[in-house]
C-alpha cells in the first residue's frame, strides 16, 4: 500500500468522525478523479470541490459583454480556449464566431498583443479571466502595450482573487469544509503567507498541494494528520514552488496595474474585495470603459445549479440537467463546459458515482 | 485554468527565452523570476515562467512522476 494512504487511512481511523475536504482548485479536482485518488480515500473522507475554476465562476453577464463586444464589426476578442464554449444568455463566442464574428483561441495574453500589432486597423481585446496565477501575465501585457504605445489593445477582465472567496464559502452554512488543499498556482503567485488568516481567524488546516496523484495523496495525509492532532496551520506540500511571500515581482506587477474591486461570481453571490480592476493609470486598455460597456443582468439556464455545484451544496449528479440536457458536447453551464469543471470531470470520469 | 508545466531554458534573449518541454519549443517571457539563466527549470504559466526550481527540485518532480507509473 502507498505509505501516505497508509497514513491517511491511520489518522482517518484517529479523527473518527466524517470530513469534507475541500480542493480549491479545478486542476486538484481534475488530478483526483483521473488518477483514482478519490477511490483511496478512506469512507470518512470526502473531497468536495471549490469554486476554483476560473471559467466556471464567471458571471454569466461577463460572456454576455464578451458576445456583445465581438459583434462589434471592429473588434476582435482573444480569449483562453474553454471560454468560447460557455452560454451566454442567448449564445456563446462560439457560435458567434460560427456566424462571422472574429474571436480567437490565445495561449497567452502576449499573443493577443501580438495580434493587434499585426493588425492595427482592429481592435483586438483579450478576455482576463483566472485569477492570482493569470491576472500578473495580463498585468505585464497591459504595461508592455502601454511601453510600446499600442492603442488598439485592450481587456475585459474578470479577473480574481481567492482569499475572499474562501472566506465566503466558510461563512456559508450550507458547507462544512474541515480543510482546504488549497491552489498550488496561486499560491506560487501570494505565497503561503496568504492563507494564514484562514487557520487563525476560522482554526481550518490548510495545505498548498502539487498536482501529481502523489503529491495530493500527501497533502490530504498532511491535512488528516493536522485533523488528527487538533491543529490548524498553513503547510506546504508543494515546496518545489511554493514559499512563505510568494512571487514578489508579480505581486508588484499586480498591484501597479490592479485595485481590488468587488466581484460578481457565480454560484457565489458579489464577493466584496474579491476581484481585480484595471487601474485608472491604465484606463486606455480597460475595454470596459473603452467601449462602454454596460454589465446587464444576465439569464443563465433556468435549470441549471452550476452554482450550487460551485459551492459544493451539490454534486453534480444532483443536479436534474447533469447527463441529460447537459453534457460536455451541449454544455448548458460552465461547470460541464470547462475541462477543470466539477461536472465534466464528474461526466468523464465518475459516472459510476452518478449512477 | 491555473495549469503550469516544468521546462528548462535552452536560449536567452533579454526578458525572453525559449523554453522545452521535453523537446517540445516555446517563447515564454522571464521577467517575473530572479535572474534567469541558460539551462535554469522553471514553471510556466500562460507564456510566462512564475517561478524557478532547482535541480534537485526537478528530480523529485520525476520521482514522484515515475512512483506513480510504477504503482
Amino acid at each position: 500500500m502507498n505509505p501516505w494512504a497508509e497514513q491517511i487511512a491511520a489518522a482517518a481511523r484517529t479523527i473518527g468522525r466524517a470530513v469534507q475536504l475541500m480542493e480549491v482548485c479545478g486542476t486538484h479536482t481534475v488530478t483526483a478523479f483521473r488518477s483514482g485518488l478519490r477511490q483511496l480515500l478512506p469512507a470518512n473522507v470526502k473531497l468536495i470541490s471549490g469554486p476554483g475554476c476560473p471559467v466556471c465562476v464567471t458571471d454569466t453577464n461577463f460572456i454576455d459583454a464578451a458576445i456583445e463586444l465581438c459583434r462589434r464589426p471592429d473588434v476582435t476578442v482573444t480569449t483562453f480556449g474553454d471560454l468560447v464554449r460557455v452560454p451566454g444568455s442567448e449564445s456563446s463566442l462560439e457560435r458567434e464566431r460560427a456566424a462571422g464574428a472574429q474571436a480567437r483561441v490565445v495561449y497567452s495574453p502576449t499573443d493577443a498583443l501580438a495580434l493587434a500589432r499585426q493588425n492595427p486597423q482592429r481592435q483586438v481585446v483579450f478576455l482576463g479571466v483566472g485569477f492570482e496565477t493569470t491576472a500578473p501575465a495580463v498585468a505585464w501585457t497591459i504595461q508592455e502595450a502601454d511601453r510600446s504605445g499600442v492603442t488598439n489593445f485592450s481587456v475585459l477582465t474578470a479577473h480574481k482573487t481567492m482569499p475572499h472567496a474562501m472566506e465566503a464559502l466558510l461563512k456559508d452554512q450550507q458547507v462544512k469544509i474541515d480543510g482546504f488543499i488549497c491552489p498550488g498556482h496561486v499560491s506560487v503567485i501570494t505565497g503561503a503567507q496568504m492563507y494564514r488568516f484562514i487557520t487563525e481567524r476560522y482554526r481550518i488546516p490548510c495545505v498548498i498541494a502539487g498536482f501529481e496523484p502523489g503529491d495530493m495523496l500527501k497533502g490530504i495525509a498532511m491535512l488528516l494528520e493536522q485533523l488528527a492532532t487538533g491543529r490548524a496551520d498553513v503547510e506546504v506540500e508543494y515546496t518545489r514552488s511554493v514559499n512563505e511571500t510568494g512571487n514578489v515581482a508579480a505581486q508588484r506587477l499586480l498591484a501597479e496595474v490592479f485595485e481590488e474591486a468587488d466581484a460578481s461570481w457565480r454560484g457565489l453571490g458579489v464577493i466584496p474585495r474579491s476581484g481585480l480592476a484595471i487601474r485608472k493609470r491604465y484606463a486606455a486598455f480597460d475595454a470596459a470603459r473603452k467601449f462602454s460597456i454596460q454589465f446587464r443582468q444576465a439569464k443563465p439556464h433556468p435549470g441549471c445549479r452550476c452554482g450550487d455545484v460551485l459551492r459544493a451544496v451539490i454534486t453534480p449528479p444532483e443536479c436534474k440537467l447533469f447527463g441529460t440536457a447537459c453534457t460536455p458536447a451541449n454544455p448548458l453551464g460552465p461547470c460541464m463546459v470547462s475541462s477543470e469543471g466539477t461536472c465534466a470531470a464528474y461526466f468523464k470520469y465518475a459516472k459510476q458515482e452518478a449512477g | 485554468m491555473c495549469l503550469a508545466v516544468p521546462a528548462k531554458i535552452v536560449e536567452l534573449r533579454g526578458e525572453t527565452a525559449t523554453i522545452s518541454v521535453d523537446g517540445a519549443l516555446r517563447e515564454v517571457n522571464v521577467s517575473l523570476v530572479d535572474d534567469p539563466q541558460l539551462g535554469d527549470y522553471v514553471l510556466v504559466h500562460a507564456g510566462f515562467a512564475i517561478q524557478k526550481w532547482e535541480q534537485a527540485e526537478y528530480d523529485e518532480w520525476r520521482a514522484i512522476q515515475e512512483a506513480a507509473a510504477g504503482t
